[in-house]
């Protein structure tokens, strides 16, 4: 059959084989991925949503670095039994600041999209030195160093800088002021809260560990967990406003 | 040196050196340099170890370029010896054996952090072997490090032989092995250390992915540069579906880890996706990685191996076109079904759906391709647990793929995503399909890479077929039951309309499956431990002996 003869091309040149390849496996990427960048409907429009203080950002970068993703989703699916356990469904705003977005794809422990403001520090605090502690049947891992390591408070101006860059809305204000405002945010009845919640609107600032000392690695990941999910007040957002 | 040529009596050019190991020795000095230069001023002490562990291998690789200068003779290798091809085995004999030790080391963690789902005092405090970093070096260490080498030592082997070509270049397909397990040491090494993207299946931070890149261009430079010279007019089969993976895997790897870091000083880097567009590109990425890396690639091993170990051509040739281009054009649809009920819009989620649902005719098409190849040879596997072996990887894979696609559709996942369902689930492709075809590749490449007549025991392939199928067998039927347990019991209402369990009541109802499992993959290892033995006695036996006994091995293993 001649269709068949027409395939040898393919199979007596190994650049037209490449280059077929290449074709072929770029249509579906090209026509999921690419609309997303341009469709306005792909992340909705809300009020609330801003990066994080340089303290979350640290606290985040320790849940990445931790790999917490491996057991914690931070993605509420529009499903009747989800949205009664863990809140409202997760917006795609939700996590438009989000690098690297940390949905998951496993939950061994719960979800995390609404942790914040669920529980108190002091309960964060013991449950990361030790999970059974707080949750008898819990299998996560105990996290004890956190408390016990100090956090590069003049490093994260370098990785603010680098998501400006990229196009997150950190203010030449906000860059200069990182190592302060983390230091701010870790410390309870700070001087320049006020200054800090006027740059981060709805960030609080408390000694999140609880512990003496220097801004450690338990305070910027309780500072995290305590903000997650809580940044899009739910009482005045209007679901049906983006629908088109 | 130049003496010793004349004393061999040769009028050959004089000694000197290529332009690749002068090329690849001056990169490896920048290298160095570079590395050291990191190293003084990071404050990343995990980077820091990093650094100098490239200035190490840089080092190294200078020291070992001048000791095969002096020992080599001037002349490059010979295309061809007596009209065969001199066919180039040294970097396959070397990915075939680290990829038994990386098999070893991957199923071993996969044990320990089985056992520590179950039992979590097993993390010990300790921030090096806690689930969360250990997790992921499981992952990698199977997926790309023990299949990883499996594929490019086989590549290297069936582009060879099927073109009747000796490998294309003289370092290069040494920088590709080695620099691929270099790869794989600092990405393992830095999920202990805390380095990590924690991008599933793409952790490796910004520095272990630029040098992956550089290997894998080379990659896909030799093996195209090895069909360009070859002396059959076709290009074969698996040759196709082996430059699919490569290029694909490239395309994918760029696309995923396209970070800006923080700093040349600092191993931290920021993706430059976010949110949603981010979760659209990592299952783009992520689902690929399995329809290329552990699907297209064994699948060039199946088109080989099987056809080769029962001594009879693949089924339908018209059939591997239609599989082959089907398969490869369906697969980068179905990412989205990762992400059902998500934030991701509908329309994606329903697209990926949908061709998930139709990558079932493709991927049974290989399926029946493979199998059918067995036609007037099913009695062999009576008496060859290896064919057995590959056949049984075709059954598993045919399995899977059907499973896959029940779990795209959107009502299932509702249920089984999040749960052991999916662990289960791609486990049976790994264990059984990855892990089969590759044992029984193995099985077949030792003996032909070392020149032995047969394997050192069949009778030990046996054995090592039947602990690691039980072991399969218990690790899916336990995730299965667990995982729509735990579905089943996150959405499940009391008569007042209330939640009936709280999260930790679902986790602990886990437990027993979560302890079967981990036994089901101790037999899976002790299994794979029984393969590295008797490769390991296959190699070191002296042929003579395995003579004295005629068909011994054979014999035994009925």
């Amino acid at each position: 059959m001649s269709l068949w003869r027409k395939h040898q091309i393919f199979e007596k040149n190994s650049i037209f084989l490449l280059i077929g390849v290449l074709v072929v496996i770029s249509i579906g990427g090209l026509v999921e991925v690419l609309p997303l960048f341009y469709l306005k409907s792909t992340i909705e429009r809300v009020e609330g949503m801003r990066p994080y203080t340089p303290l979350e950002l640290a606290g985040r970068n320790i849940y990445v670095r931790e790999g917490c993703y491996n057991c914690h989703s931070q993605m509420i699916r529009s499903l009747r039994d989800e949205v009664e356990r863990y809140g409202h469904y997760s917006l795609a705003a939700e996590s438009m600041y989000d690098k690297p977005f940390q949905w998951g794809s496993k939950r061994n422990g719960p979800d995390l999209a609404r942790v914040g403001a669920k529980y108190s520090d002091e309960w964060h605090k013991q449950h990361l030195d030790n999970p059974r502690s707080m949750v008898p049947g819990s299998i996560m891992p105990a996290y004890p160093w956190l408390g016990k390591t100090e956090v590069a408070v003049n490093e994260i101006k370098m990785d603010m800088k680098v998501l400006a860059f990229q196009g997150q809305p950190y203010s030449l204000e906000m860059i200069e002021n990182a190592a302060k405002d983390m230091v701010t945010q870790a410390t309870n009845d700070a001087a320049d809260a006020d200054g800090l919640a006027q740059r981060y609107p709805k960030a609080q600032s408390r000694k999140f560990s609880g512990l003496n000392g220097p801004v450690n690695e338990a305070d910027a990941l309780i500072a995290y967990l305590q903000m997650l999910g809580t940044l899009v007040d739910f009482k005045i957002y209007d679901g049906k406003a983006n629908l088109r | 040196m130049a003496q010793q040529a004349q004393s061999t009596g040769s009028v050959g050019p004089t000694k000197a050196f290529t332009a690749g190991e002068l090329g690849l020795v001056l990169t490896a000095i920048g290298m160095a340099f570079l590395s050291i230069l990191i190293a003084a001023k990071t404050t990343s002490g995990p980077y820091a170890c990093h650094a100098s562990l490239f200035a190490l291998a840089s080092a190294g690789s200078v020291f070992a370029i001048f000791n095969r200068y002096l020992a080599r003779p001037a002349e490059p290798a010979s295309q061809e010896i007596n009209g065969k091809p001199n066919y180039n085995y040294g970097p396959i004999k070397f990915g075939t054996l680290i990829s038994l030790f990386w098999g070893i080391a991957g199923f071993l963690v996969g044990c320990i952090i089985a056992f520590q789902l179950a039992f979590p005092a097993l993390n010990f405090d300790m921030p090096w072997i806690s689930f969360g970093r250990l997790r992921p070096l499981h992952t990698s260490a199977v997926i790309f490090a023990f299949g990883g080498n499996v594929l490019i030592a086989s590549s290297f082997y069936v582009v060879q032989r099927t073109c009747r070509a000796r490998l294309s270049g003289d370092l290069a397909p040494w920088f590709v092995v080695l620099g691929y397990n270099f790869f794989i040491v600092i990405a393992g090494t830095g999920y202990l250390l805390g380095v990590t993207q924690s991008k599933e299946y793409a952790e490796p931070e910004w520095y272990a992915d630029l040098f992956l890149t550089f290997v894998w261009v080379t990659y896909l430079v030799v093996f195209l540069a090895t069909i360009a010279k070859r002396k059959e007019p076709h290009i074969y089969v698996a040759n196709w579906f082996y430059i699919a993976f490569i290029v694909t895997i490239a395309v994918l790897h760029l696309g995923n880890n396209a970070t800006v870091p923080v700093s040349l000083y600092s191993p931290k880097s920021y993706i430059v996706w976010s949110g949603v567009q981010d979760a659209m590109m990592q299952w783009w990425y992520g689902h690929n990685a399995v329809g290329f890396f552990l699907t297209a690639g064994f699948l060039a091993i199946m088109y080989y191996f099987v056809p080769k170990r029962a001594e009879r051509p693949v089924y339908s040739y018209r059939l591997s076109i239609i599989h082959f281009w089907a398969l490869i054009f369906l697969y980068m649809w179905v990412g989205p079904h990762h992400l059902h009920y998500t934030a991701l819009p509908d329309w994606a989620q329903t697209l990926g759906m949908a061709f998930s649902i139709v990558l079932w005719m493709p991927s049974w098409g290989g399926m029946i391709n493979g199998l059918m190849t067995l036609s007037g040879a099913w009695d062999k596997l009576r008496t060859d647990p290896v064919l057995r072996m590959l056949v049984v990887s075709i059954a598993f894979y045919g399995m899977s793929t059907f499973e896959g696609p029940l779990m795209s559709i959107k009502v299932v996942n509702s249920l089984s995503h999040y749960t052991d369902w999916t662990v289960g689930h791609v486990h049976s492709g790994a264990l059984g399909w990855v892990g089969y075809v590759s044992f029984g590749a193995i099985y077949c490449l030792v003996p032909w890479l070392w020149n032995k007549p047969q394997l050192y025991s069949l009778r030990l392939v046996n054995w090592h077929f039947w602990i690691s199928t039980l072991g399969i067998v218990f690790y899916i039927t336990s995730m299965w039951v667990a995982g729509i347990l735990q579905g089943l019991m996150w959405r499940a209402y009391t008569s007042l309309g209330f939640l009936e369990y709280s999260f930790i009541e679902t986790v602990e109802a886990m437990h027993p499956f979560y302890i079967i499992r981990a036994l089901g993959g101790v037999l899976f290892l002790i299994g794979a431990l029984i393969m590295c033995w008797n490769i390991y006695r296959t190699i070191v036996e002296p042929a003579a002996e395995q003579e004295r006994v005629p068909g011994g091995a054979l014999a035994t293993a009925h």
